[in-house]
């Protein structure tokens, strides 16, 4: 088995979603975790609150410094992911369509197997 | 069978089978070449079975080198390798794994460019230089796109095995334009030399090895036709000095007549099947130009409209306009042309050029054919639409 990586990219400025879109947005990605952890795929899984709210922790020369916001400013972020386990690729592929079909455009990276345990 | 055509014809094999007992590509390509090192030492004459031969020494000589590795990976390596359940010794390249391989190298997870440099590297058994020249690539490029996807299938986990039925209508497609680009650039190659008749063979070799493991997709059936009968016309496509012979002035007695029976013959099995596909349509249409001392030009622009329908890209509609052009004349062809948006494309001016031609508008022609020629990537694209040009020049010609 190995571990992917599913995240949910999102650009900024994009239109938001209405009400009612992002109610479907959560019954179906709540479908979709149900389906992943009957399947035996679903790790973990989750949405992400805006990159304003990021701190980013450094160690330099020994002391600790903290910045506020995301590590790179781009235009693109992560809103959401999930961690899945897959006998291969095609079968992690078949999950980001489901995910991407809800939640826009999903990147799907492999973990690295020596991270695993 | 001299050992470089032995080479040829089971590199692919061996290699997609060693990558099934090995699990790994790399380690399957250094044990093939081991292997063949050897037979080059070791052969009077060739087996019987070379293949065999060549898996089975590629096996050993793939434990041997496992066993004297000590890492973890070369350990559950050599483990999967001693492990195999119910595998028969010595039997030889397994059919089913060529299909397997192909599919990897051809999986759309990885970049259109590395597919086809992967399926000539793996399966074609071509070396990084001989690919770069196909391809009027640097050879480190080539190498670098074949490294990135070979560690992109490992660490990504692409899957060596044939996919299902129900997947096939996603992944068979890029496999058919693998094999199509690859014959297509040897045909009609984008600069240096016209023709390139190793990568047309090579092509011709995966197509026919492809119908033989799906003799029941149509579409596999209609690529392999459609590149016979293609194939069948190059004699005849230069002429003795080497300049491009267009297809109404070609000499059909030197046109390959096997390779026509054996085209149109596929091209009869697939309508038996009635489900149609563009490969289809293409190899129907390259039944009807191959069928008889003349093509009829009606049948063709059924197929056409047949295929636009399907099929709806500009370069279909450009051919199209070429059928139209026999069957209806030049001036209703042209006006088929207006809609057609193809920039950079020379065949889309040379077609307008010639047109204008027949219907006797020489100063717009030869505008036409100076736009094409600047286009044309090709020196003998490019003189023989420069020739064409110069004959309407021709007083005899204009009068």
């Amino acid at each position: 088995m190995k571990q992917y990586l599913l995240s949910v990219h999102v650009v900024e400025g994009a239109p938001e979603p209405s009400d009612d879109e992002i109610q479907t947005m959560f019954r179906e990605t709540g479908r979709i975790n149900d389906e992943m952890q009957a399947a035996g795929a679903w790790v973990f899984g989750g949405g992400l609150v805006s990159p304003d709210s990021a701190t980013v922790v450094r160690i330099e020369n020994g002391s600790t410094t903290m910045s506020d916001g995301p590590f790179a400013e781009t235009k693109e972020h992560i809103a959401g992911f999930w961690v899945i386990k897959c006998a291969d690729l095609d079968e992690a592929l078949a999950w980001a369509e489901k995910c991407a079909a809800t939640c826009g455009p999903v990147e799907v990276r492999p973990f690295d197997d020596l991270s695993q345990a | 069978m001299d050992l470089a055509s032995i080479y040829r014809a089971e590199y692919g094999r061996c290699v997609a089978t060693l990558t099934r007992l090995l699990g790994d590509i790399n380690l399957a390509e250094e044990a093939v070449q081991d292997a063949f090192t050897t037979a080059l030492q070791k052969w009077q004459t060739a087996p019987p079975n070379p293949g065999a031969w060549i898996v089975t020494t590629a096996r050993n000589r793939a434990v041997d080198r496992l066993r004297r590795e000590t890492t973890r990976e070369a350990r559950h390596a050599e483990a999967l390798l001693l492990h195999q359940p119910d595998e028969p010794q010595e039997v030889g390249p397994v059919k089913d794994d060529q299909l397997r391989l192909i599919f990897t190298c051809c999986h759309p997870a990885l970049a259109p460019d590395a597919r086809t440099a992967l399926t000539l590297r793996l399966l074609g058994g071509l070396d990084v230089p001989e690919i770069a020249r196909a391809y009027l690539t640097q050879e480190a490029t080539v190498a670098q796109r074949i490294v990135r996807a070979k560690k992109k299938i490992r660490d990504a986990g692409i899957p060596y095995r044939v996919p299902a039925e129900h997947e096939l209508p996603d992944r068979l497609p890029p496999v058919l334009t693998v094999l199509y680009l690859m014959f297509n650039e040897g045909y009609s190659a984008t600069t240096g030399p016209l023709i390139r008749t190793d990568l047309c063979a090579e092509a011709i070799r995966l197509a026919r090895e492809l119908a033989a493991l799906m003799p029941d997709e149509p579409e596999v059936l209609g690529l392999l036709a459609l590149l016979l009968l293609t194939e069948a016309r190059r004699p005849a496509r230069l002429g003795p000095t080497g300049d491009l012979v267009p297809l109404a002035d070609q000499d059909r007695s030197l046109w390959d007549r096997a390779l026509i029976a054996e085209g149109h013959d596929l091209v009869r099995r697939c309508l038996r099947r009635n489900r149609p596909g563009p490969y289809q349509i293409q190899a129907a249409i390259s039944a009807v130009h191959t069928d008889g001392a003349a093509t009829d030009w009606r049948q063709v622009l059924a197929l056409y409209d047949q295929l636009l329908a399907l099929a709806p890209t500009p370069v279909v509609a450009l051919n199209r306009a070429v059928a139209v052009a026999e069957v209806h004349g030049p001036a209703v062809a042209l006006a088929a042309l207006e809609d057609i948006d193809l920039p950079g494309y020379h065949r889309l001016p040379a077609t307008r050029a010639e047109l204008l031609a027949r219907l006797g508008h020489h100063a717009a022609a030869r505008a036409a054919y100076d736009e094409a020629a600047a286009l044309a990537t090709n020196e003998t694209e490019r003189a023989h639409l420069q020739r064409r040009r110069t004959e309407l020049t021709d007083p005899r010609r204009t009068s």
